[in-house]
């Protein structure tokens, strides 16, 4: 076993590792909560931290591997929390299982985000730097708007939309599913932990295996030098696109699964301030680094849990926590500190692996 | 470096203690925030453990705060009388978002909780609403004020006018005293509050025969100039603009008007209620305008003095209705504890059916209304008063 786990290159150990540690805190979770050892506060912190480790993941693909600075990812899981939730309630009647309708639910709000990160994506990946940050922003809002003025309503004849203001005339026994700034209201709570620790794993297997694949490559290569690469041969746009639409449709899972955890959804919850949360999480995990990415978003969704007996004055200890985490994460004397006792409990033998 | 090492370690050193501090007065002495409870429930055990939700920071604090503050006084009082009933009162902030209000109720709940004040907001108390429901814990909420809220779930009620209501309410009362002949709306549409109270205003503007010359719209993010709005409202001849939101926007909209010269009747609902104590608003800008609110600080009955004598005394400010609907709430849960002949070591799920069964069945009287009477939906029925803000105060019309 430890010949084998020698053989395997320094990237699929670390993969590994992020496996074990995800599968453990699931078990030692669902063990606790089993006996009821675990605050009603943190149960109820399970299914959003899910989402948000899946958010933070699938924006570090696009932040870490691509290397591109988005700002509008909060959009893509508005339009995948809206579009999943919208066909959950939509189902309901023809899928009675609940665990099945959540996985349809979250199916369909990936394509939808998929497909929105794609038109996005060709306008969007035309552009570098600064540029696409803020044209990613604007498109966060678009979504946001769009959604606080879409009506859709269900009725024995179908489906019906309209904009501004609600003209869907639905016959009688017919259901207003999606209520412009009204949000989604009366959502079956169907999102559960293991639901979520499946799409945590799902997510995970699916970033880990693009980016050490050929196209892995390729995205990182359009990362480090952009001529280089294109010099070389290699399809920037194919390859951007590919990454940004991958992480578009995570989100989009992740967002289907936050919203079935609330009875009730509104477009204004996934405003730029989500998008900088989430963009926080990455950028405190470490770019490129998905088990940072995890560790991080589930510190701080508890966090702000756990500072509550400061009352008003909580938010203010969270800045100052996350400005002291930021600062002693760029320490370059604790990094040292941090890696030499990483080298000393990975053996001597691979000192030099671990710099 | 290793200075700068050695100084981060103590920051964080103090950071930890700080926390230390926080957690350890937390736990040994629940109801620290809670303020004067806190001698009274170390020496009485056997109080109810009331909760409650609210946004405590952030753009709608004002709101949390005076519901948490009304509540306070009622509490207080109950603890400091003969009563046999006696409150524990903890509230958690929520800041207007329903995930954060479902983290509150949580937190909350394992504090032990028996019976909630809900949510002082509409759409974190419909999140919170589901919860309650789920655990059969009863919940009276003082001022979320949307149909969502109540619908469905037997165990939720309102102390507060439902959204329709307000509209409708709204719409007769200009109807009925005339006080407008041509009508302009300028409303949030992303806020699930205004566009309730909007919707069913129309309805009924409607049927009355009022006209409605000018019907605008704000959203999020664009809710700083209305010169727009105005000019619209203004080009339409509208002699009254009816503004149902919260205060914010309002006192943004009156002073706009008054830079253009725009001076109609304004109308508000009780989300203008606060305006008046808002920081930085010139209140002579808000002479002449008009609200529906059932609450009225400046009405002389003892029980409404008192109140907002005492209000005054300790938080130095004139109560608005979220306070007095609190307040009320916990009157309310008194009179139905003692009826009920309830008892603190009872589980939240026993108070739950028994509040249940007093709620829709007893009238209450409060600072909101005499003769309150909920029926089986959880909608509380009591008349509204019309106000008018004069000389920096509210006073009542009619």
């Amino acid at each position: 076993m430890t010949m084998k786990l020698k053989k395997l290159s320094k990237t699929s150990r670390r993969n590994y590792l992020t496996y074990a540690l995800v599968i453990l805190a699931f078990v030692l979770l669902q063990i606790l909560s089993g006996t009821g050892s675990i605050s009603s506060s943190l149960k109820g912190m399970l299914v959003p931290i899910c989402a948000y480790v899946v958010m933070a993941i699938s924006l570090n693909l696009t932040v870490g591997v691509l290397g591109e600075l988005s700002l509008g990812h909060a959009g893509f899981m508005s339009m995948g929390a809206f579009t999943g939730t919208a066909a959950a309630i939509a189902l309901q009647n023809v899928i009675p299982i609940a665990p099945l309708r959540l996985a349809v639910a979250m199916a369909i709000g990936a394509a939808f985000a998929a497909l929105a990160g794609f038109l996005i994506g060709i306008p969007v990946l035309r552009l570098k730097g600064d540029y696409l940050a803020i044209v990613t922003l604007a498109f966060g809002e678009i979504i946001k708007s769009i959604f606080n003025n879409l009506y859709v309503g269900m009725d024995s004849e179908g489906l019906h939309f309209s904009l501004l203001s609600d003209n869907t005339n639905l016959l009688d026994g017919g259901k207003l599913i999606i209520g412009g700034p009204m949000g989604i209201g009366g959502i079956q709570k169907i999102s559960t932990f293991a639901a979520g620790f499946i799409l945590v794993m799902l997510t995970l297997m699916i970033v880990f295996n693009l980016v050490n694949s050929r196209a892995g490559r390729a995205i990182m290569a359009v990362r480090d030098n952009r001529i280089a690469a294109e010099s070389i041969g290699v399809n920037i746009t194919k390859y951007k696109m590919m990454a940004f639409v991958t992480s578009a449709a995570l989100a989009g899972a992740a967002g289907s699964l936050f919203a079935m955890n609330y009875s009730t959804i509104v477009a204004n919850k996934f405003d730029f301030n989500t998008s900088i949360l989430v963009l926080v999480f990455v950028v405190l995990g470490g770019l490129g680094n998905m088990l940072g990415s995890i560790v991080a978003a589930a510190a701080l969704t508890i966090l702000p849990e756990a500072l509550r007996q400061f009352s008003d004055y909580r938010m203010l200890v969270y800045a100052i926590v996350l400005i002291l985490v930021m600062l002693a994460t760029n320490n370059p004397t604790l990094r040292s500190y941090l890696d030499r006792a990483k080298a000393a409990v990975t053996g001597k033998g691979r000192k030099k692996e671990a710099v | 470096m290793k200075k700068k090492l050695i100084s981060l370690m103590l920051a964080f050193a103090m950071a930890l203690s700080l926390a230390a501090c926080g957690s350890d007065s937390g736990s040994t002495s629940a109801p620290a925030d809670s303020g004067d409870t806190a001698d009274k429930s170390a020496t009485d055990a056997a109080v109810f453990k009331l909760g409650g939700t609210g946004p405590l920071t952030g753009g709608a604090a004002i709101y949390g705060t005076a519901a948490k503050n009304g509540a306070q006084i009622a509490v207080d009082e109950i603890n400091a009388s003969d009563s046999t009933i006696k409150f524990e009162l903890k509230y958690e902030d929520d800041t207007h978002d329903a995930e954060k209000a479902v983290n509150a109720y949580n937190a909350l709940k394992d504090w032990g909780m028996q019976i909630s004040l809900g949510s002082v907001t509409s759409k974190p108390c419909e999140a919170t609403s589901a919860e309650t429901y789920a655990d059969r814990i009863f919940a009276l909420t003082p001022s979320a004020s949307s149909t969502a809220t109540t619908e469905g779930k037997d165990n939720m009620f309102q102390m507060c006018f439902m959204d329709p209501n307000q509209g409708s309410a709204s719409a007769q009362y200009i109807a009925d005293k005339a006080l407008g002949t041509k009508i302009a709306i300028i409303w949030k549409n992303d806020d699930v509050y205004s566009k309730g109270i909007h919707d069913t205003f129309v309805e009924k503007a409607a049927e009355l025969n009022l006209a409605v010359v000018s019907d605008t719209t704000f959203a999020d993010g664009n809710d700083t100039d209305f010169s727009v709005q105005l000019a619209d409202a203004q080009t339409n001849g509208a002699d009254l603009v009816f503004l149902p939101m919260y205060y914010q926007p309002a006192s943004l909209i009156f002073a706009q008007a008054n830079s253009m010269g725009y001076a109609p009747t304004w109308f508000g609902v009780d989300g203008m209620d606060g305006i008046l104590t808002m920081e930085g608003f010139d209140s002579s800008l808000a002479e002449g305008v008009m609200l529906l609110t059932p609450f009225n600080a400046d009405a002389t009955d003892e029980k409404t003095a008192a109140f907002v004598a005492e209000y005054q005394n300790r938080f130095g400010e004139v109560p608005n209705q979220f306070a007095a609907d609190a307040y009320d709430c916990v009157y309310a849960y008194k009179q139905a504890l003692e009826a009920a002949g309830a008892t603190p070591d009872m589980s939240a799920e026993e108070l739950c059916d028994l509040m249940i069964e007093q709620f829709t069945s007893m009238t209450f009287d409060g600072l909101t209304g005499a003769g309150m009477t909920w029926d089986a939906s959880g909608a509380v029925s009591k008349s509204p008063k019309g106000m008018v803000i004069e000389n920096g105060g509210y006073v009542g019309l009619d």
